[in-house]
């Protein structure tokens, strides 16, 4: 390293020379711009922007100059470095750049490889269709009511209206359950108890638990002596519906029943009641509803059969009607103050039609291909 | 109930253009179950004429009787020579009146006639039998006419073999339309025409000349009405028309006698009975049966008879079954259709029995005998006993016009006097109850259209019935209509006859809800989170049998094999009701593996749903109580008492892979821990905190069973077992080794759960992690090692997690290395290393203290 010298005369320092630094300028542009990986460029930057390199010893001698000629060589010095470390950076940045696309490339993946490594489960669509059915009414203000499935006969047939020699209750082929008294032993057949035929059990202990008015759908697993087969099962799901309020008419039935249409299956779809017989309802009702598949288009048409309706054009919902006032009494309920209404239908015939389900077995053996299509929701 | 068109329209004057579907559309409106409208003869086109047979070669040389006959059909083939046909039938004879199809001609159901060479010849044409005309299921020989049809005779016409039938549902209320009689009635009204009552006949006075009959249970039997007809011929059979109504009304033609009472039940609804009279031993009676008695019914049925159970008696004693059959002893001879009555001449005289019987009686008879007829079916859905008298006068009538009989001028006849019906109902009820204003116009016109009589006062106030001034009707309801006794059944009527179809739609306001409770809310949420984690939602049955039992393994005193039995199950191997749902899950997860899924393939099952557990020491017989008032509490709480308990439960099967193997890598085989984890999924659904231990309990594994439990008001309770199934229990049920299951009590789940959370302090000092790894006997459960961590570590203890469990030689036998990672962290400060040390220490301190356990180092 030279000391300041006063003897020297700046023109004299070659490697301050303008047309110097000029080619040391052009020189360093020269290979950087050459260099094609970032390796290259790291030689590339020692050599021409290194401790070593000739602009940085340009730089060292600069110290020698007398005073007078420090700052032009400096600017001079400085400037040329300035360049070169610019184009260095950017070279850097372009060589950078084209290394993280080929590394992006080299590491791409086939995404469309599958992924049923944890494989999903599903509710079963009874569960969930039932759900839906009560969040219509949950949304209307109603309560979702529940009770036991192994029921005693007076909840399930006495306070319903179905005497002991109601025909109707011959009709509804019951589970009967073993009595036994109080020390295990077997107390007769007529027990007074069974498995529930219907929901409407719960209706009574609605009515006789809850403070009125009563608003109440109840879902829930029945029992009838059918013998499985594709369109019957001696345990199904049911969902009824019992509004007990002053002065309820049949127009607020047909109304609600004509709600839970339009939000099961769309708006617009008709619906009707057509009179039947339940000893729990007076006056009673058959329920149905305009085929929401073809809306009635293949009456007569056997060209374009409905399979959904049969080509009926009416799908079947089930049954209704105002509560009988003997069931209101029965429960304690003031029947010149208090009217009301009940429906109530299959949901495993709902998820018949409304899912083109061909046969029941296939709700009740639990085979997971039936299920697992129908998710979380329905 | 089968109503032919043609036989609706004697009493109805319906438009002549008028289809059975448009008839079907009006009454099904009035609220008749109309299932089908069949078409009798549909396709049926001629030539099908009345033919005589010349003569009959017959043909021997094939396997069965072959007659080659020559039929004269006079000039319908146009040509006025006798046909030639072959016929398979040998119920014939030359002379007799055959139906004959001419070639060109259609049966039912398609089948063209047309010329045919068979067995040798040239067969131009077929000669019928009454099911290849449709008209009933006799096809034991072709059909033989009496000979006063003409030859030539348009056989179409002549069998009303073209003709609508309704087939009606009906529903347990309307007994009175099990009979021509009330579905013309229904028609009328639905037509606004008027009816022709066939029950409207003028009826002889009673008189003491009659057959004897004594009553002596008038409740069992109100109405009994006694006619003698006498000198029947002994060749007279069912006219055509007669027989042809039968058909279609769906019975079997049997004999003139029993073909008139059945035929005038079908008319009126008034179940008949024909006793033949030299048959019967003295005065016939009415009474119960006596203890020990027996009867044979028609059906040839020996029957051994109730005390309840109402019968009718001669002499000897029972001779029937009171409105459900007759015995056997005293049938009609069936002439010369040969009755089953043997050896027996043809019947020349009967008694006609015509009664009304308590529905309730006959109800139970039938039900005991399990003996369902025409006639129980109308007494149990109520029969008008106003149409008895009338009933025996048209089958007296039809006797003497087809029988040739002649009438006796005794008439019997017993009756319980009893006054009209009368319901009271306010005048604006109807409206009411439908939300229309029909006015009281509508109302009473429907009523009388009904057959109800009306009056109608001004209620001066008291009455209950409706508002001070409104008008109340006094109405008096027909005797067919039984099933008339409230307002609201009034009301019906009025409504429906005026249309269903017009009532508005109107929405109700209920009270604002309160939503789903927290039960509810839980069911859905634990059904989400086990979807969500891979299981898939079965529905079984809860049918449970000894073999489901004893394939789990369970002792012979285990709790569970205690179950609800039913007095009827659907099967003798499966009589009682599940008090653990692993046998219906087992069952659909084998019955998946059956079905191809593969071994080691996902298959995870869970189910939720009511166990049903018996009360020790409780009886379960419910008290039948009245419906007249609410019960007490007290009685009411006696019928909850009679029920098993019912606790939700919820249970998961696994087997197969957990996860699968494929390019990513290895799968991982479902274990005992994503049992026990299904569990704590459960749990922390429902807010709860699980322990779980270990514990041994069929049909669990004995090492590998982890007992659940919760704390429930402070106690520990045991809410259900989680692990790998017992390798017995799985080779029994032909399940694969390694198959894991959990099941508990979600209802007890649900009641240790459900505390609000309080939400933690979110600290934003730095943490603090130390590891540690513990040495413990190997029996220690890993739980136990955690829970004395967590209380020696203190409230600086963050969080803290097993990362790692190990055994080896190094450890010596019967040792394992539990290591933890522990993350400390303060609310307030940035812990100090020493601090974090100090709760590391504390907590090592309390695990050794506690398990024995050792620092490794």
């Amino acid at each position: 390293m030279s000391a300041p010298n006063k003897s020297y005369d700046p023109v004299e320092v070659e490697a301050l020379k303008p047309e110097e630094i000029d080619r040391a300028v052009q020189e360093a542009l020269g290979a950087i711009a050459a260099a094609g990986d970032l390796e290259a460029l790291r030689e590339v930057k020692a050599a021409h922007a290194g401790d070593r390199s000739p602009l940085a010893l340009a730089n060292r001698e600069i110290g020698a100059l007398p005073p007078h000629a420090k700052a032009e060589a400096g600017k001079r010095v400085g400037q040329a470095r300035g360049a070169v470390n610019k184009a260095l950076k950017a070279r850097q940045e372009e060589l950078e750049r084209e290394r993280d696309e080929r590394v992006l490339v080299e590491e791409a993946v086939d995404v469309t490889l599958p992924y049923d490594r944890a494989p999903r489960g599903a509710r079963h669509p009874l569960t969930t269709l039932s759900e839906r059915v009560e969040d219509i009414f949950v949304a209307m203000g109603y309560e979702v009511a529940e009770g036991p499935e192994v029921e005693t006969e007076w909840f399930n047939f006495d306070a319903l209206n179905l005497g002991p020699d109601h025909p109707a209750r011959t009709m509804q082929d019951t589970f009967f359950v073993q009595g036994r008294h109080a020390d295990g032993s077997a107390a007769g057949e007529d027990s007074g108890v069974v498995l529930r035929t219907h929901t409407s059990p719960v209706q009574i202990r609605s009515l006789l638990d809850r403070e009125l008015p009563v608003y109440v759908i109840c879902p829930g697993r029945v029992y009838r002596t059918d013998e499985l087969d594709a369109t019957h099962t001696p345990v199904f799901t049911q969902v009824e519906l019992l509004a007990i309020d002053e002065g309820l008419t049949m127009a607020d039935l047909k109304g609600t029943l004509d709600h839970m249409v339009a939000s099961l299956f769309g708006e617009g779809l008709g619906t009707r009641l057509r009179p039947s017989y339940f000893p729990f309802t007076e006056p009673s009702a058959e329920m149905d509803m305009v085929c929401f598949v073809c809306r009635g288009a293949s009456v007569g048409d056997p060209e374009h059969p409905c399979r959904t309706c049969g080509s009926e054009g009416w799908i079947e919902l089930g049954g209704c009607g105002m509560v009988n006032p003997r069931v209101l009494t029965a429960c304690g309920v003031d029947p010149e103050r208090y009217s009301g209404f009940a429906f109530g239908f299959g949901i495993e015939r709902m998820l018949m039609f409304r899912h083109n389900v061909e046969d029941m077995r296939d709700m009740v053996e639990g085979d997971v291909r039936f299920a697992l299509p129908f998710g979380m929701e329905i | 109930m089968r109503a032919p068109l043609s036989w609706l329209r004697e009493y109805v004057d319906l438009p002549a253009s008028e289809t059975g579907r448009a008839v079907a559309a009006r009454l099904i409106s009035a609220g008749l179950e109309v299932e089908t409208v069949e078409q009798t003869g549909a396709g049926l086109k001629g030539p099908l004429i009345v033919g005589k047979v010349l003569a009959i070669e017959e043909l021997t040389e094939f396997k069965k009787p072959i007659r080659y006959c020559q039929v004269d059909v006079g000039s319908a083939n146009g040509t006025g020579e006798p046909q030639n046909i072959i016929c398979g039938a040998t119920n014939f004879a030359v002379g007799d009146k055959v139906v004959v199809i001419l070639p060109g001609g259609v049966l039912p159901g398609g089948f063209e006639i047309g010329s045919r060479k068979t067995y040798g010849r040239l067969s131009e044409g077929m000669i019928c039998s009454e099911r290849e005309l449709g008209m009933g299921e006799d096809h034991d020989g072709i059909m033989v006419l009496p000979p006063e049809h003409e030859v030539g005779t348009d056989a179409i016409e002549l069998l009303q073999l073209v003709d609508e039938v309704l087939d009606i549902a009906v529903t347990p209320d309307r007994g009175y339309c099990l009979s021509m009689r009330g579905l013309a009635r229904e028609t009328a009204t639905a037509y606004g025409v008027p009816l022709r009552d066939p029950a409207l006949l003028d009826v002889p006075a009673p008189n003491a000349q009659g057959y004897a009959v004594s009553v002596s249970d008038p409740l069992g039997c109100d109405r009994f009405t006694a006619r003698t007809v006498a000198g029947l011929r002994p060749d007279a059979v069912s006219p055509i028309w007669l027989r042809r109504r039968l058909q279609k009304a769906g019975m079997r033609p049997v004999s003139l006698p029993v073909d008139i009472t059945n035929y005038v039940m079908l008319e009126l609804g008034q179940p008949l009975h024909a006793y033949d009279r030299s048959r019967v031993d003295g005065p016939i009676g009415v009474r119960r049966a006596e203890q020990g008695e027996k009867l044979t019914t028609l059906d040839g049925t020996d029957r051994a008879l109730d005390p309840e159970d109402l019968v009718i008696t001669d002499n000897r004693g029972p001779i029937g079954l009171a409105g459900v059959m007759g015995g056997a002893e005293t049938e009609i001879a069936h002439g010369t259709d040969g009755g089953e009555a043997a050896g027996a001449r043809p019947t020349s005289d009967v008694v006609i029995e015509a009664a009304h019987f308590d529905s309730v009686a006959v109800a139970r008879t039938a039900r005991r005998h399990k003996l369902s007829s025409e006639a129980s079916r109308r007494f149990e859905r109520g029969v008008d006993p106003e149409a008895a008298a009338a009933a025996a006068q048209r089958t007296v009538d039809l006797l003497v016009l087809l029988g040739g009989g002649t009438a006796e001028p005794g008439v019997t006849e017993i009756r319980t006097p009893s006054g009209p019906r009368t319901i009271k109902m306010a005048a604006g009820h109807p409206d009411r109850v439908a939300g229309v204003r029909y006015g009281r116009e509508i109302v009473v016109r429907r009523l009388q259209q009904v057959g109800c009589d009306v009056y109608g006062e001004v209620a001066t106030g008291g009455t209950t019935r409706g508002a001070d001034g409104e008008e109340e009707l006094t109405v008096t309801v027909p005797s067919w209509r039984p099933d008339l006794t409230d307002p609201n059944d009034l009301a019906e009527e009025v409504i429906r006859l005026e249309g269903y179809e017009n009532l508005p739609s109107t929405l109700p306001r209920p009270l604002p809800g309160r939503g789903l409770t927290e039960r509810q809310r839980l069911h859905r949420r634990v059904g989400r989170a086990l979807a969500g984690a891979g299981f898939v939602e079965t529905q079984s049955y809860p049918f449970l049998g000894e073999a489901a039992l004893d394939g789990l393994g369970l002792d012979a005193d285990d709790f569970r094999r205690t179950t609800v039995r039913l007095v009827n199950p659907l099967s003798d191997e499966e009589p009682g009701l599940r008090t653990t749902l692993l046998p219906g899950l087992l069952a659909a997860l084998r019955r998946n593996l059956g079905r191809g899924s593969q071994d080691g393939e996902h298959l995870a099952l869970f189910e939720t749903g009511l166990v049903f557990l018996p009360r020790e020491g409780a009886g379960s017989v419910a008290e039948r109580l009245p419906v007249d008032a609410r019960p007490s509490a007290e009685r009411l709480a006696g019928q909850d008492a009679a029920l098993p308990a019912q606790p939700r439960h919820a249970a998961v099967v696994l087997a197969g892979a957990r996860e699968r193997s494929g390019w990513w890598g290895k799968g991982r085989p479902a274990g005992w821990a994503d049992a026990v984890e299904a569990a704590r999924t459960v749990a922390r659904e429902a807010g709860a905190e699980l322990t779980v231990e270990s514990a041994q309990f069929a049909p669990w594994h004995p090492g590998r069973c982890a007992a659940l439990h919760v704390t429930l008001n402070g106690e520990r309770v045991l809410v259900g077992h989680a692990g790998e199934l017992h390798p017995r229990a799985l080779k029994a049920l032909g399940l694969p080794q390694r198959t894991c299951a959990m099941e508990l009590d979600l209802d007890a789940v649900a009641r240790a759960g459900g505390a609000s959370v309080a939400a933690p302090e979110v600290s934003t000092y730095p943490v603090a992690t130390q590891d540690v790894a513990l040495v413990v006997d190997a029996s220690v459960p890993a739980a136990e090692v955690e829970q004395a961590l967590r209380s020696g570590a203190g409230r600086l203890l963050e969080s803290l997690r097993l990362f790692d469990v190990f055994t080896g030689e190094q450890l010596g036998a019967g040792r394992k290395s539990l290591a933890y990672a522990l993350r400390f962290r303060a609310a307030d400060r940035t812990l100090k290393a020493e601090e974090a040390t100090a709760a590391r220490d504390a907590a090592v301190a309390a695990a050794v203290e506690r398990t024995g356990a050792e620092l490794r180092s």
